[in-house]
């Protein structure tokens, strides 16, 4: 069986993830999270040598069109629903850590 | 008039008579909203002005002598998860307030071409998790049949829609079960259809290989009648099927079972946590089956019961790629910050509840080095062992059956302290998103409170007509 997970893999899983928690919800996410994980390790006796992975209900191949140009969404209507938009396009932060 | 038509079907054929007005429908059902939404909260929003003007369109063109379309004047809810343009949809998440979609998902534009009316945006759980409602981050929706009880959940909204008369039909989706366990717990007909068969563009995505959407009603036939509109090939949506798709019409709705082969899923009937009157009800179902020609028989589908150990790997590894696309840049809320990775760090803190939290950072951490292998990987070949023992246990059966819930509608607060057990209450609608197969969930009776049971009969992927021709059986004998 599986070891319980720890405060410290939630604290890192959550960086991963950009989310940001306190003290207090670290341990409550750690508690429960290791409890569902736990859950799951009824699974653990299983044996799957051998058995495909399914990660998907159908049989799925790339789906291909033709390169033909159709409408596509309105940009406009696209950017006026932007946090902050300028020139035509998305507007972020700065992204590289010179000065300002 | 008489009597003013409630079923989608007998609105559309009043419309299309001109016994009634598509007005004169929406009006009846705004005044329902009306009546009972301040105490039931089923609605994120109640597009009273829009349906109006949808009406009158609709009225015009019949005076113009226009064909109208199979639910003509049909007032639709719609889970606030389903695109529509230039109209606010939420998820019933602060990250997405106000957002106003560019586009309609193809559902939407299959019910408005069908003459369909949307009149509300449904509450749900928040990004469609949960089983409850109660992680709405605009509050929950209140039981019909109960107020102090929980709808279900996640499309809790557009089953008590249904159960109160706001609309005839509404939509929801369902991830694991997310439209049958309300629609048991509301006392509504819920289907959960065939992977593949409705688009999903513009369904804001949870869990890609498992998300289906699908109608409610308060009848078998009005959920068929939704399902033919809605079903249908879309190029927009690569995961969409592209074969042939049954359409359901009156030889499945008359409802004959005589010699359908009816298996009972032991392990669901048997599984931890199913009530007694649950049971009881389920027994009567079954009974009802024979009774009417069908051949019923237990039977194993053993590796069921790793399903819900499977999707809560799965669906939650899912969500945490899905949901990394709310990130403050194109849509809904942004904090700003200095740099471009506190801002996409404090948007989501302050955008997302706690259960979506909770799927991310357990999604994330199934997917992790170190721990794919153990977690989604060995979750994904469970799911192959679960796919193959539905398909040897369809080779004996033409359907399945189970319960939809362990129990009746619940207390608000019960299960939100212990997660694990709020995902218990899945344990039998899972198995069916991880196969990718329909399933239906029909009321049958009530239990010891009184409060609505479900049955729940399961095909194999595009057994539609056996699935409705089972369900019609059941409504037939339904207590």
């Amino acid at each position: 069986m599986a070891k319980r997970l720890t405060r410290e893999e939630v604290a890192h899983v959550a960086l991963l993830a950009r989310l940001e928690v306190t003290d207090d919800e670290l341990d409550m996410f750690t508690g429960q999270l290791a409890d569902i994980l736990e859950h799951a390790n009824d699974v653990e006796a299983l044996d799957v040598s051998g058995v495909e992975a399914m990660a998907h209900p159908m049989q799925l191949r790339n789906v291909f069109r033709t390169d033909v140009i159709v409408p596509a969404l309105d940009r406009d209507e696209v950017l006026s629903q932007a946090p902050s938009a300028e020139d035509r396009r998305f507007r972020v932060p700065r992204i590289l850590g010179e000065a300002p | 008039m008489s009597e003013s038509p409630t079923t989608a079907i007998d609105i559309a054929a009043a419309v299309r008579d001109g016994r009634v007005t598509a007005a004169e429908v929406v009006e009846t059902h705004l005044a329902a909203i009306d009546a009972r939404e301040a105490e039931l909260h089923a609605c994120n929003a109640v597009l009273a002005d829009e349906a109006r003007a949808a009406a009158g369109r609709g009225d015009a063109a019949r005076a113009a002598g226009a064909t109208l379309g199979p639910l003509a004047g049909v007032p639709v809810a719609l889970k606030d998860n389903m695109c529509t343009r230039g109209i606010p949809t939420t998820c019933s998440s602060k990250i997405l307030e106000g957002w106003r979609p560019p586009y309609d998902a193809t559902v939407v534009t299959k019910l408005q071409e069908a003459g369909a009316i949307v009149i509300a945006k449904t509450n749900l759980d928040e990004f469609a998790m949960g089983s409850s409602t109660e992680n709405s981050a605009f509050g929950p929706t209140k039981n019909p049949h109960d107020v102090t009880k929980v709808p279900g959940g996640s499309s809790g909204g557009s089953a008590v829609a249904v159960a109160a008369g706001f609309a005839p039909i509404s939509l929801g989706s369902d991830t694991g079960g997310s439209i049958r366990q309300p629609a048991a717990l509301c006392g509504v007909v819920g289907l959960k259809p065939t992977y593949g068969t409705v688009s999903r563009y513009g369904l804001i995505a949870f869990a890609s290989s498992l998300d289906q959407i699908g109608p409610f009603g308060a009848t078998i036939a009005d959920a068929a009648a939704t399902y033919n509109v809605i079903a249908g090939h879309d190029p927009r949506d690569s995961t969409s099927y592209a074969g042939a798709m049954a359409t359901i019409g009156a030889a499945e709705l008359a409802g004959d079972v005589s010699g359908m082969r009816v298996g009972i899923i032991s392990e669901l009937v048997g599984a931890e946590g199913i009530a007694d009157d649950v049971k009881r009800r389920f027994t009567e179902a079954a009974d009802a089956l024979s009774a009417a020609g069908a051949k019923v028989e237990e039977t194993s589908v053993p590796a069921c019961v790793y399903g819900l150990s499977a999707y809560y790997l799965i669906a939650p590894a899912e969500a945490s790629s899905n949901l990394a696309r709310y990130d403050g840049v194109r849509y809904g809320l942004r904090i700003e910050a200095d740099n471009i990775t506190d801002m996409y760090t404090q948007t989501r803190t302050a955008g997302f509840g706690p259960e979506v939290k909770r799927r991310i950072m357990l999604g994330t951490y199934a997917l992790s080095a170190g721990y794919y292998d153990a977690y989604y990987g060995k979750a994904l070949k469970v799911r192959s062992l679960i796919a193959r023992d539905f398909a040897a246990a369809y080779e004996k059966f033409d359907v399945l059956l189970s319960p939809t819930a362990p129990t009746t509608a619940f207390g608000f607060g019960a299960k939100t302290d212990n997660p694990l057990a709020m995902y218990l209450s899945d344990v039998c609608t899972i198995p069916s998103n991880l196969c990718g197969d329909p399933a239906i969930s029909v009321p049958f009776g009530t239990g010891d409170d009184g409060l609505p049971v479900g049955v729940q009969v399961l095909a194999p992927a595009l057994g539609e007509p056996a699935l409705f021709r089972a369900a019609a059986a059941l409504e037939g004998s339904a207590p």
